[in-house]
């Protein structure tokens, strides 16, 4: 009815922006659906058992991808352990520390500076800084991927720790506690969603993270333990599927851990949604 | 009661230091890429090295010019603009304004997951229907080439500029919108005549953030653009970025090479820290 009385002009301009926001919707949708079926049907066929708990030997002429799974886990673990306490402290510090509003404005300014660094960069930097005076290895690829997801954990943690009411804290305060210590009874159980959060999308950072790693961890596929794979070079799955498909022409192993990676993507993005909709329900409860 | 003073003061410095840690990793990498990227400037001559047109770093008469790299950078990125903005915008307008919240919170999930593939799939997949495919449909001998890159990045940005847009425009008080409607603005007209004008700083932000990732964008760059550092004379040209000229030859370089090297990202770390400044400048309009 109300359409009825638009001028032609209008309405042409109507029917041309709807039918534009259509095409960009669906070709988002279909591009994401595109990627994901693609990769699963070109992949999940080359991924055997064997291919999943071996190495790669140049005997047999077999590729493995063992020693990129276990450095995968060993460089997150790395990484985690020593960041959070990094961006935790950092956090707090904001937070419950800072008054001058100089240097909150100065911190915040370089973490948002950090966070548009791109990853050649932080490889190149990673390679001066960290592989020329230790060597190439999974540890130097760890700290330089401390310093690129320092800004993901401090925000993330700071925006829990902005939940935690005040009157918590005056009521700490009020009862005699030190500052330290109502950090370490009230403030602290509050930031733990932030963490997880943080933690998560850092996981997921590091699991597609390849330009920082190739100078900085290397290529390598030996199969180490926890300690000795740290302090030798070792590559990733992500830089792993890029050796592989750009170096080597092994497309079939190239597709296998692509579909391994869209997996956990799609697993780390639930599992981040879950995480914040569980502690915003228990929050407004 | 003295001790527990000393106490606290120590560990508000401890957290100082922490706090500070983030300011003492930039300035690290800032004086680093300065000190590193310096010397092979003042060797080469700041003029022949930023708009010199030949790069030839292992010939016997080495080149060290980095115009080729700088212009694919710009076109590659404006290219990706040019296609990736308008769809992520109209996508980031549906999504905030017509959706229901079903269909926007899956949207959401699928923007989401498009965020987190990491690049060298991209890579993988650009080099395996991308690249064949230009090569088939244009008739062009390699398919590796700027416009297989600038696909690419176009569907690497619009993540990040879906994303940021739809904060900006759920952030459009109700009231502006119910005012045109009220006066007879249909709400498709509403939507890009008031709407969009008034979220326009986040907008704008959206696309810098679009331009810094596509700047910085190396590993699924290097799958698609074929590497050879020509100028970027033609879409169908096998192209080398200033992100994968680090990179290709960072392995087996030394000397003014290797230096040579540094100095490039020297000058992409300006272009970004460019980038940061103007995104700095839309938030902070947009918060206002």
């Amino acid at each position: 009815m109300l359409n009825e009385s638009l001028s032609k002009k209008r309405k042409t301009y109507e029917l041309v922006m709807k039918g534009l926001m259509y095409v960009a919707v669906f070709s988002t949708a279909a591009l994401a659906l595109f990627l994901l079926i693609y990769v699963l049907v070109k992949g999940i066929p080359n991924i055997s058992w064997e291919l999943l708990t071996t190495s790669p030997s140049y005997i047999s002429q077999k590729i493995g991808i063992l020693p990129d799974i276990l450095n995968t886990i060993y460089i997150v673990i790395a990484t985690l352990v020593i960041v959070l306490p990094l961006g935790v402290g950092a956090a707090i510090y904001l937070t419950e520390y800072a008054t001058n509003k100089k240097i909150v404005a100065i911190i915040e300014y370089a973490a948002e500076t950090l966070s548009g660094i791109p990853s050649i960069i932080y490889g190149l930097v990673g390679m001066l800084l960290f592989s020329n005076n230790m060597g190439t290895c999974l540890m130097a690829g760890a700290l330089t991927l401390v310093i690129m997801n320092l800004p993901t954990i401090m925000r993330t943690t700071q925006e829990s720790l902005k939940t935690v009411p005040q009157s918590y804290r005056e009521g700490a305060f009020g009862l005699g506690a030190g500052k330290w210590r109502v950090i370490r009874t009230v403030v602290l159980p509050g930031c733990v969603d932030g963490v997880i959060t943080g933690c998560i999308l850092s996981v997921g950072r590091i699991l597609g993270e390849s330009a920082a790693l190739l100078f900085t961890a290397g290529f390598a596929h030996a199969l180490n333990g926890f300690v000795q794979g740290l302090s030798s070079p070792g590559a990733t799955l992500t830089v792993a599927l890029y050796v592989y498909a750009k170096e080597q022409g092994e497309f079939g192993v190239a597709f296998a851990i692509a579909s391994i990676l869209m997996v956990l993507t799609v697993v780390i993005n639930f599992a981040a949604n879950l995480v914040q909709k569980h502690f915003a329900k228990r929050r407004s409860s | 009661m003295k001790k527990n003073q000393l106490l606290e003061k120590i560990i508000h410095g401890v957290f100082l230091i922490l706090g500070l840690i983030t300011v003492g990793c930039v300035l690290l990498i800032t004086v680093y890429l300065v000190i590193s990227g310096l010397p092979a400037i003042q060797k080469i001559g700041l003029t022949d090295f930023l708009f010199g047109t030949k790069w030839a770093s292992t010939a016997s008469d080495p080149k060290y010019g980095i115009l080729p790299f700088i212009l694919t950078s710009i076109y590659g990125t404006a290219g990706a603009i040019v296609i990736g903005v308008p769809i992520g915008f109209l996508t980031a307008v549906y999504l905030s304004k017509i959706a229901s919240p079903r269909v926007k919170s899956a949207m959401q999930t699928v923007v989401s997951i498009l965020a987190g593939i990491p690049s060298v799939v991209y890579g993988l997949v650009g080099m395996l229907v991308l690249v064949p495919g230009i090569q088939v449909i244009f008739g062009v001998a390699d398919g590796a080439s700027l416009l297989a890159a600038i696909i690419v990045l176009a569907i690497m940005i619009l993540p990040s500029i879906i994303k940021m847009s739809i904060t900006a425009l759920d952030a459009v008080p109700k009231e502006y919108e119910d005012a045109s409607l009220a006066l007879g603005a249909t709400p498709i007209e509403t939507y890009f005549k008031v709407s969009v004008p008034a979220a326009k700083s986040g907008i704008a932000a959206s696309v810098v953030l679009g331009v810094g990732r596509a700047i910085g964008e190396a590993m699924a760059v290097m799958m698609v653009a074929g590497n050879v550092p020509n100028m970027p004379n033609s879409l169908f040209q096998s192209v080398r970025f200033l992100t994968t000229a680090v990179s290709s030859e960072m392995a087996y370089s030394s000397g003014l090479q290797q230096q040579a090297l540094f100095s490039i990202a020297l000058v992409l770390f300006f272009f970004i820290m460019l980038i940061n400044a103007t995104l700095n400048f839309f938030l902070k309009r947009e918060k206002e």
